[in-house]
């Protein structure tokens, strides 16, 4: 029996390295649009190894809860899948995330009700599991709330927030101490869970709308940091090694988003943006409104036009619209580029994958930093629901919040075009200087409508 | 011993995705993210374990079972859509 033993337990670990590596490999190829849809097979079959190979566990003796549970959990996992609009994809990834968080909770609990004795090491690493697994879970709610609109998305803060934070992180290190000193005693634990969900609510709720980008991955990261905790729980080197990727990739995300907005990490967290309250800033020039009919004579007449998407693009669903422009425009003779600010949206890639959904190339899209070398060179620029990723008050106006985020220089471009609903500022509260330039004119209403409006020019 | 021999692998693997995830063009964010959270649903295998051994006792087992529902919900939910939205990425015709 214990030769058995041991033979099964070399098999399992022995798959998991495969799946290991396999997991690796998936994610090199997801380094190119072209073979990225290879690596996640490659990957979903390096979690299917995994798992079938785990049932071979000779310390699995029932199979009943097995089999409701997983098949309770991918009829779940297809419909959510498919049913889900590409345009709910930051709710749907964010919602993931919360899932995810929780199962390493339960993992977790279930691992400490166990009557195995556990070292002070193992006690811990568990304490971790359950304390990362519960925060990415109420904060990925929280999270999903916001970008769902169930809960306001503007930052909630109030007086003192600083201060009951601070009293929550003790509590949760004293309710960590508790935790390990007596692991036996379920208030503790009890204690754990309901703190470690209260300080992931705590940590999402004075966070804005537009720093969604930020949260939704750093929370993807925790995700991962809670399976790699359990698997330190459970001795499961597979759980640590995917685990570790995982947080590493939301890293990865977080600082390229913070790096976008040029905020340091604490201050998205923390700070919420500022109220202007610095002296008023004098904008000169006045906004100049023009129909669709008239834009239509001077996108007939462009060599080139860059397009700026941000999030109003989402809202008002314009991207098949946007495509079929784009196709007049190139029929025309015209060359259209799409520029994609990395915080544009509501999470890393969102208007890629909406411009994706649309059929545009991904050939067609460019970086920020690609675009504004040769921005000038634009006979129109047309900003699409965007405004704080495109206001020039970055670049020349010290007193803005914004002031020194990098922004896609749309003003420079020959002639901008800007699609939005009203005059409202963007997410930072900040007046858009880019409105009142003179070679700017303002396209007001759904910017859906606005752009079937001037496809029916272009049909004339 | 054995957290040292963990750590190690630990260390070992967030190099690895350090060096992996910095290579993904910024138009494959958000697959990235969806398909790294189906990755995150390896807890599953953890789960498997808790949910099957008698040994440890019912209460285990249904919390091992709860765990196993969630984690295959990521697990199948996060490949499916990562495989929806890689899909629709295309070149030009």
């Amino acid at each position: 029996m214990l030769e058995l033993s041991t033979n099964s337990a070399l098999l399992i670990n022995f798959v998991y390295v495969i799946a290991a590596a396999l997991f690796i490999f998936g994610l090199k190829l997801l380094g190119h649009p072209s073979t990225a849809r290879k690596g996640n097979a490659l990957s979903s079959l390096a979690m299917l190894l995994a798992i079938v190979v785990t049932l071979l566990d000779l310390n699995i003796v029932n199979y009943q809860w097995i089999i409701i549970a997983m098949i309770a959990g991918s009829v779940v996992g297809i419909f959510a899948a498919r049913l889900v609009a590409m345009t709910a994809m930051p709710e749907m990834v964010s919602l993931l995330n919360g899932i995810g968080g929780l199962a390493s909770l339960f993992v977790a609990w279930s691992a400490m009700v166990s009557p195995n004795t556990m070292s002070v090491f193992i006690l811990l690493v568990t304490f971790l599991a359950l304390l990362i697994g519960g925060v990415t879970f109420s904060g990925s709610i929280v999270a999903w709330g916001k970008l769902s609109e169930r809960i306001v998305g503007r930052p909630i803060m109030f007086r003192g927030q600083a201060i009951v934070n601070l009293l929550v992180v003790l509590a949760v290190i004293a309710s960590g101490v508790m935790f390990i000193l007596f692991p036996q005693e379920p208030r503790y634990l009890w204690l754990a869970i309901s703190l470690s969900l209260l300080f992931g609510v705590m940590l999402v709720i004075p966070i804005g709308g537009a720093d969604m980008p930020v949260v939704i991955s750093l929370l993807n990261s925790y995700s991962g940091l809670a399976a790699c905790a359990a698997g330190f729980a459970l001795h499961n080197n597979l759980l640590i090694v995917a685990g570790s990727l995982v947080g590493a990739s939301g890293i990865i995300l977080t600082q390229i988003m913070c790096k976008a907005m040029n905020r340091s990490l604490v201050n998205v967290l923390f700070s919420g943006f500022q109220s202007v309250s610095n002296e008023k800033m004098v904008i000169e020039g006045e906004v100049k409104a023009l129909s669709a009919d008239d834009a239509y004579y001077v996108l007939e007449a462009a060599q080139s036009v860059v397009v700026v998407p941000g999030y109003g693009m989402a809202v008002a669903q314009a991207q098949h619209a946007m495509k079929e422009l784009q196709v007049l425009l190139e029929a025309n003779g015209a060359e259209v580029a799409y520029a994609i600010h990395p915080v544009a949206g509501r999470m890393p890639g969102h208007m890629n994958v909406l411009l994706a959904e649309a059929d545009v190339s991904y050939e067609q899209l460019f970086e920020m930093d690609e675009i504004n070398k040769r921005i000038e060179t634009f006979d129109v620029a047309m900003v699409i629901g965007a405004n704080d990723v495109v206001n020039p008050a970055a670049r020349e106006m010290k007193g803005s919040p914004i002031y020194g985020m990098p922004v896609i220089n749309a003003d420079l471009a020959k002639n901008v075009f800007v699609l939005k609903r009203g005059m409202a500022s963007g997410f930072a509260g900040v007046d858009n200087p880019l409105f009142f330039k003179p070679n700017c004119r303002m396209i007001f209403g759904d910017a859906k409508e606005t752009l079937n409006n001037i496809i029916r020019q272009f049909d004339h | 011993m054995d957290a040292i021999y963990l750590l190690f692998i630990l260390m070992l693997s967030i190099f690895v995705g350090f060096e992996l995830i910095q290579k993904v063009p910024a138009t494959l964010h958000t697959p990235l993210m969806s398909g790294a959270n189906a990755i995150s649903g390896i807890t599953v295998v953890g789960a498997l374990v808790l949910a099957g051994d008698e040994a440890l006792g019912d209460y285990a087992m249904y919390l091992g079972a709860f765990a196993v529902f969630l984690a295959t919900i990521n697990v199948v939910g996060g490949y499916l859509v990562t495989d929806r939205m890689l899909a629709m990425f295309k070149k030009k015709k």
